[in-house]
This record gives structure tokens, C-alpha cells and sequence, in this order.
């Protein structure tokens, strides 16, 4: 893809490492004279803003290392420490945890952009599953990293998370004590969270090579979605590519550097300042936001589906939701890569959006919530009036609790009536769960019917011939 | 071709295949010994390499100290009537309630109720880990909702027993699932009597 190299030796060291290890040729060809799509916007930065995420989150944590202690007399402890009195623990610290929710903030929205503009299509499908596996070990990252703060979250969610793996038929059981070292979360897990914790980021940093290797054989993919052609269509990485790269990542720091500074638990939950308490389950457990949409899937599924039970159904449904975007370049059967000229596509990846931001505020709530309630709680009583006749009184309320309440209170005002109540009558709800199950379906049926489907039925617009054909004509159009 | 020729010639000549007209033995020539050495080889390499990788997997399962602590003496007689302990055994929970007349009356009153979800005599979850019956009074029990886990409280929910905040599973006055997410009842954890008011469990 990029061609004959163009790196030039001036210096005789230079010839003579080039001669032995070609490192600088392999950095200029890469990140110098790459030929990068001219046309390329800002959600093309996000590949750079995450590479500077792994890095901060690693040197963030080789340092939180050395005065963390894994044990879980001490680990809570030690976290306040690093917070109090280690010299810049608080900034570190801090700069580690928003990192965090950073991290998955860019990566959301670098995913979003690849599905929008077809980047996992052919040939790039290899460089698509590799970003896949590096979000699923992202993933892993974040929740065992969760974990070592000791905090009420940091103990029941991972309760919770351990438990999920024993809805698993037969081998649930002996995994769940395998993966806990014990009969439940306690030292040995937080030893061997600890360690998995300091290990999966190199992981992560190993599978970015291959992420970026893929990307350079390949080439970009571009908002047109159309291949680059001559050498019309393309810039050079530098200085365009990296200077945009370095504006984009110069804003997102500002909004990093506003929550460091300004509201650095704005991101988390409060009760993770409750030291870990095996006896008390905090009120409502809930992952971090960037987790809830997956939270919300697992809980959707709340009935059985023939021999599968609801709990093994979530944990499937889970873990499916994200083994569906390992498939993706093979359910879309569209020949246009970009959505840009794929006007049903577009409309469908737009309520995909909502549904994803929606699956995530469910994640948050009580799934019994109702999101719509169409009038009362309502429950006839009859009973005796004062001159003998019967006669019926309707109670109504909100809730069935604040009915309860309500018809209590008038029995003890009117004891002689002998009041015989029928049965609450409940309005129509739309509850939480209703809405997740809803939203659940719609995230699967976008990438296994939609997506398929559509991209047989479909007429996309004219994609323009070249990359620079689509440049020039959109700088007349702005002129016009 | 060539292959097979060399293969051959490592037998010491016992093959004849540059002149065979049988085309069965063209197409997949009997196994040389050679073939044998590669399977056999390969098979003792994957054998050494499970035998080496157990070790780094076992070592995560729970450690000789860890099951030490597998079993846990009680003393029942500082539980009062209508009182509930929470102790912890193998890190885990559990609840030690000393049942009111009342709520033994409950339990064994709904023994036969249609909305059992994991149908179980009140009876059958007094049992001691060794088959013999246990005390009405008490009851043993692990303070982790089938759910996902949380701990539930008493006095709260429909049915006199436990109720889970987590995702509001509710549990009648003998531990029984009676309504809400959860698959099972709360679970009987194994205990025997050591002697009329010391119990031990695991």
C-alpha cells in the first residue's frame, strides 16, 4: 500500500543502522510519507487519541502499582492513600480512573465510525476483528480493574459478574471457584485480579501492532468509502495527519483534563467509597456507564427460552451482542462500504445509536421502573353506608403501595362500614424491562436481519469515482 | 513424488512405488515408519505440554488454607427465639434464624401452595447434611439470593421471609423462591448437630 519507501540515510549512523536494523525507514514509511485519504475528517483522530489512552492508562498504572497494596485488609486503605498522601497520588490516580472512561469514550465512538462508514468490509476484515479483540479485552481490563479499589461496587459487581458465569450448565460451578480461587470473592481473587489487571494492557498494546500492521496493509478506509486510486487521492501522514491528529487529541484532553481536575467521580459511583462488605449488598448494583448497555441486555432477557433458562439466556445474549460485530463483514451484504450513500442504512444506524445510548440508560435503572404509567392504581371498595344501603368507594394512586395506604387510612376512619375490597386493578406500564427487551431486540436485528437484508433491497446513491473526484466536488458545491 | 521416493528409500527399499500401475497405492502410499515417528513425536509434545500447562492452571483453584477454613462450628444457643445471626463460612454469608412459632406455622402452612417456583417441604429443608432431620426452630441457610448473589434481608417482601433489593426476588419464611427473578431457593447449607445446640457447618 504504501509503496517503495522513501526514506533517505543522510547521516552515516543512520546508513548504518538502516543497513542493521531498519527501525527508522520502518517509522518514516509508517507514520512520515504514509499516504493517508485526502479526505479523511475528525473521526479519523480517534485512532491516535486511543493510542495516547493505552499509553496514559499504562503509565498511570505502573505507578499506582508501586503503592497499591492487593490484599484486602490493605487495598482499600492504600487507594485512599495514593489519594491523600502519595505526592501527586490524587492527579494520578484520578488521571487512571477518568482514563478509564476516556478510554471507552474514544473507542465508542471509533467503533461507531467504522460501523458507520463500512470500515469492516472487504479487505478489511481482519483489521475489524482485531479491533474487536481488543475491545473485548478492554473490557476484561476495566472490570478487574474495577475490582481493586475494594470498594461496595468493586466487591458486588464482581460478585455478580462471577456469579454470571454460574449460570453456565455443569462446568459454571467449578469455573466460578477455579476463576475466585476460593467459594467467593476474597483474597485470592483480588491477587489474581490484580495481576490479570497489570497483564491484559500489553496484551492490548501487542494486539494494537497487529491492529495497525493489518490497518498499513490495507490502507485507510475514508468517508467516501471508495479505494484510493492514484496518488491524486491521498496526503501524506505527515505533517496532515499528524497535525489533525494532535488537534483532535489537544480538544479531547481539555475535556479529560475537566473531568481530572473539576469532577473526577462525576464518572463513578458513590458507594465505591464504602470500604467492601461481604455481609451488605449495597441498594442497586450497577456497573461503570461504559458496561450499563451490556448490563441491560443481560437483564432483558427474563423468561426462558426452551431449555435455556433466563439467567443463562442473559449471559448469552450478553456475550452475544458483542460476538455479533466479530461476524459483521459477513452479515453485511452491501457492495457500498460508506453509509453516506446508503440512505436506509443511514436511518437504521441512527436509531441503532439511540438504541445503544438507550440500552445504557436502562443498564442505570430499576428494571421495574415504569417508564409510562397510564393512570392509576385504582381498587373499588364496597361496604355499608350509614343508612344500611351498600355502597362503593373507588380509591386510585400511583403506586400500589401509596393505594394500600390509602385504603388503610379510610377503614381505620370508617370502622363500622365493613368494607370488602376488590381487586387492584393495575394501569397499563412500560416498564424498564419492557423497553430493554424492546431495545435488545432491535441492537440484534440490526446486525442479523437489517443489515443483511438491506443491503440486497437497497438503492444506494452515486459513490463517487475517485477519492479526490469526491473532495473536489464537494469544495464546488461549498463554493456555490 | 519426491517425497515419497525418499520415504521409500528410508524403509530400505521395501516399497515399490515408482513402478506400481495400482493407483490406490500412488494415491496414498502405506504409513512409513517415518509418519510414525512424526505422530508419535507430536503426540508425546502435546501430552508434556498439558502436562505442564495443568499445574499453571490448577494453581488457580482454592488453595489448602483457603479449604481449611471449610467448615465452621455455631453455637445455637445465643440465637434468640425470633433472632437471625449472619456469620460467614468459606467467605460466603449465612443466615442462623431462630424461627418464631409464628413463622414455622407459615412455612409448613404453604408446603402444598401453587406458587412454589422450586417446590420443597418445610421439612425437607430442615434436613442435616448426614439425612437426619434437623430442629423447626432452626434454620440454616446460605444468605446469597440465587440471583446474582446479593444478600437478602428479613421482614421485607410478600411472604414473611427474605426479600433481595437487587432485583426484588422474594423468599417465604422457609427460604422458598416465591416470587421474582431468581431460579431457585435460597440455599440449605450442609450442617449437623454436634450435640442439642452446637452445629457444624461444612
Amino acid at each position: 500500500m504504501s509503496g517503495p519507501s522513501t526514506y533517505d540515510p543522510k547521516t552515516g549512523i543512520e546508513k548504518w543502522l538502516d543497513a542493521r536494523l531498519p527501525i527508522i525507514r520502518l517509522a518514516h514509511d509508517s507514520f512520515v510519507s504514509y499516504p493517508t485519504p485526502r479526505n479523511l475528517n475528525y473521526f479519523w483522530t480517534f485512532g491516535a487519541i486511543l493510542t495516547f489512552c493505552l499509553v496514559t492508562q499504562i503509565v498511570t498504572g505502573i505507578v499506582l502499582a508501586m503503592h497499591y497494596v492487593p490484599s484486602i485488609d490493605h487495598a482499600f486503605a492504600s487507594v485512599q492513600r495514593i489519594e491523600r498522601d502519595v505526592p501527586y497520588g490524587w492527579l494520578i490516580q484520578n488521571i487512571h480512573a477518568v482514563g478509564a472512561s476516556m478510554f471507552f469514550l474514544a473507542v465508542y465512538i471509533h467503533m461507531f465510525r467504522g460501523l458507520y462508514y463500512g470500515s469492516y468490509k472487504a479487505p478489511r476484515e481482519v483489521l475489524w476483528i482485531l479491533g474487536c479483540v481488543i475491545y473485548l479485552l478492554m473490557v476484561g481490563t476495566a472490570f478487574l480493574g474495577y475490582t481493586l479499589p475494594w470498594g461496595q461496587m468493586s466487591f458486588w459487581g464482581a460478585t455478580v459478574i462471577t456469579n454470571i458465569l454460574g449460570a453456565v450448565p455443569v462446568v459454571g460451578e467449578p469455573i466460578k471457584q477455579w476463576l475466585m480461587g476460593g467459594f467467593s470473592i476474597d483474597n485470592p481473587t483480588l491477587n489474581r485480579f490484580f495481576s490479570l489487571h497489570y497483564l491484559l494492557p500489553f496484551v492490548i498494546f501487542g494486539v494494537t501492532i497487529l491492529h495497525v500492521w493489518a490497518l498499513h496493509v490495507s490502507g485507510q478506509n475514508n468517508p467516501a468509502g471508495v479505494d484510493v486510486k492514484s496518488a491524486d487521492d491521498t496526503v501524506p501522514f505527515t505533517p496532515y495527519a499528524t497535525v489533525k491528529d494532535l488537534f483532535a487529541l489537544a480538544v479531547f484532553l481539555l475535556m479529560f483534563a475537566v473531568f481530572v481536575f473539576y469532577m473526577p467521580d462525576a464518572l463513578g459511583h458513590a458507594d465505591n467509597y464504602i470500604p467492601g462488605n461481604p455481609l451488605v449488598t449495597p441498594p442497586e448494583i450497577v456497573p461503570e456507564w461504559y458496561l450499563l448497555p451490556f448490563y441491560a441486555i443481560l437483564r432483558a432477557i427474563t423468561f426462558n427460552i426452551g431449555p435455556i433458562d433466563s439467567k443463562l439466556g442473559g449471559v448469552i445474549a450478553m456475550f452475544g451482542a458483542i460476538a455479533v460485530l466479530f461476524v459483521l463483514p459477513w452479515l453485511d451484504t452491501s457492495k457500498v462500504r460508506s453509509m453516506r450513500y446508503r440512505p436506509w442504512a443511514q436511518r437504521f444506524f441512527l436509531v441503532f445509536v439511540v438504541a445503544c445510548f438507550a440500552l445504557g440508560w436502562c443498564g442505570g435503572q430499576n428494571p421495574a421502573k415504569a417508564v409510562y404509567q397510564a393512570g392509576d392504581y385504582s381498587q373499588v371498595v364496597t361496604y355499608k353506608a350509614a343508612d344500611g344501603t351498600e355502597a362503593t368507594r373507588t380509591f386510585a394512586a400511583h403506586t400500589p403501595e401509596e393505594l394500600a395506604i390509602a385504603v388503610r387510612a379510610w377503614e381505620q376512619d370508617n370502622p363500622g362500614a365493613e368494607g370488602k375490597a376488590a381487586a387492584v386493578v393495575e394501569p397499563f406500564k412500560f416498564t424498564v424491562e419492557t423497553f430493554s427487551q424492546l431495545l435488545t431486540a432491535y441492537y440484534f436485528a440490526f446486525f442479523l436481519i437489517i443489515l443483511p437484508v438491506l443491503g440486497l433491497r437497497e438503492t444506494p446513491r452515486r459513490v463517487p469515482d475517485t477519492i479526490a473526484k469526491a473532495v473536489l466536488d464537494g469544495s464546488k458545491a461549498a463554493a456555490e | 513424488m519426491k517425497a515419497r521416493l525418499h520415504s521409500h528409500t528410508d524403509l530400505g527399499g521395501f516399497g515399490v512405488a515408482e513402478t506400481t500401475t495400482n493407483s490406490t497405492a500412488t494415491d496414498a502410499p502405506a504409513p512409513s515408519r517415518r509418519d510414525f515417528i512424526h505422530i508419535a513425536a507430536g503426540a508425546a509434545g502435546a501430552v508434556g505440554a498439558a502436562m505442564v500447562v495443568w499445574p499453571f492452571i490448577d494453581q488457580m483453584n482454592p488453595a489448602a488454607d483457603t479449604l481449611s477454613f471449610a467448615s465452621i462450628e455455631v453455637d445455637l444457643s445465643s440465637v434468640a427465639e425470633g433472632q437471625q445471626i449472619q456469620t460467614l463460612w468459606r467467605g460466603k454469608p449465612m443466615f442462623i434464624r431462630h424461627r418464631t412459632a409464628d413463622e414455622i406455622a407459615r412455612a409448613e402452612a404453604d408446603d402444598k401452595a401453587p406458587d412454589l417456583k422450586d417446590p420443597a417441604t418445610d421439612d425437607s429443608r430442615l434436613l442435616q447434611s448426614n439425612g437426619q432431620p434437623g430442629k423447626r426452630e432452626f434454620l440454616i441457610l446460605l444468605a446469597s439470593c440465587t440471583h446474582l448473589g446479593c444478600v437478602p434481608t428479613f421482614a421485607a417482601g410478600d411472604y414473611g421471609g427474605w426479600f433481595c433489593p437487587c432485583h426484588g426476588s422474594h423468599y417465604d419464611t422457609s427460604g422458598r423462591i416465591r416470587k421474582g427473578p431468581a431460579p431457585k431457593n435460597l440455599v440449605v447449607a450442609p450442617y449437623v448437630y454436634l450435640s442439642d445446640t452446637t452445629i457444624k457447618i461444612g
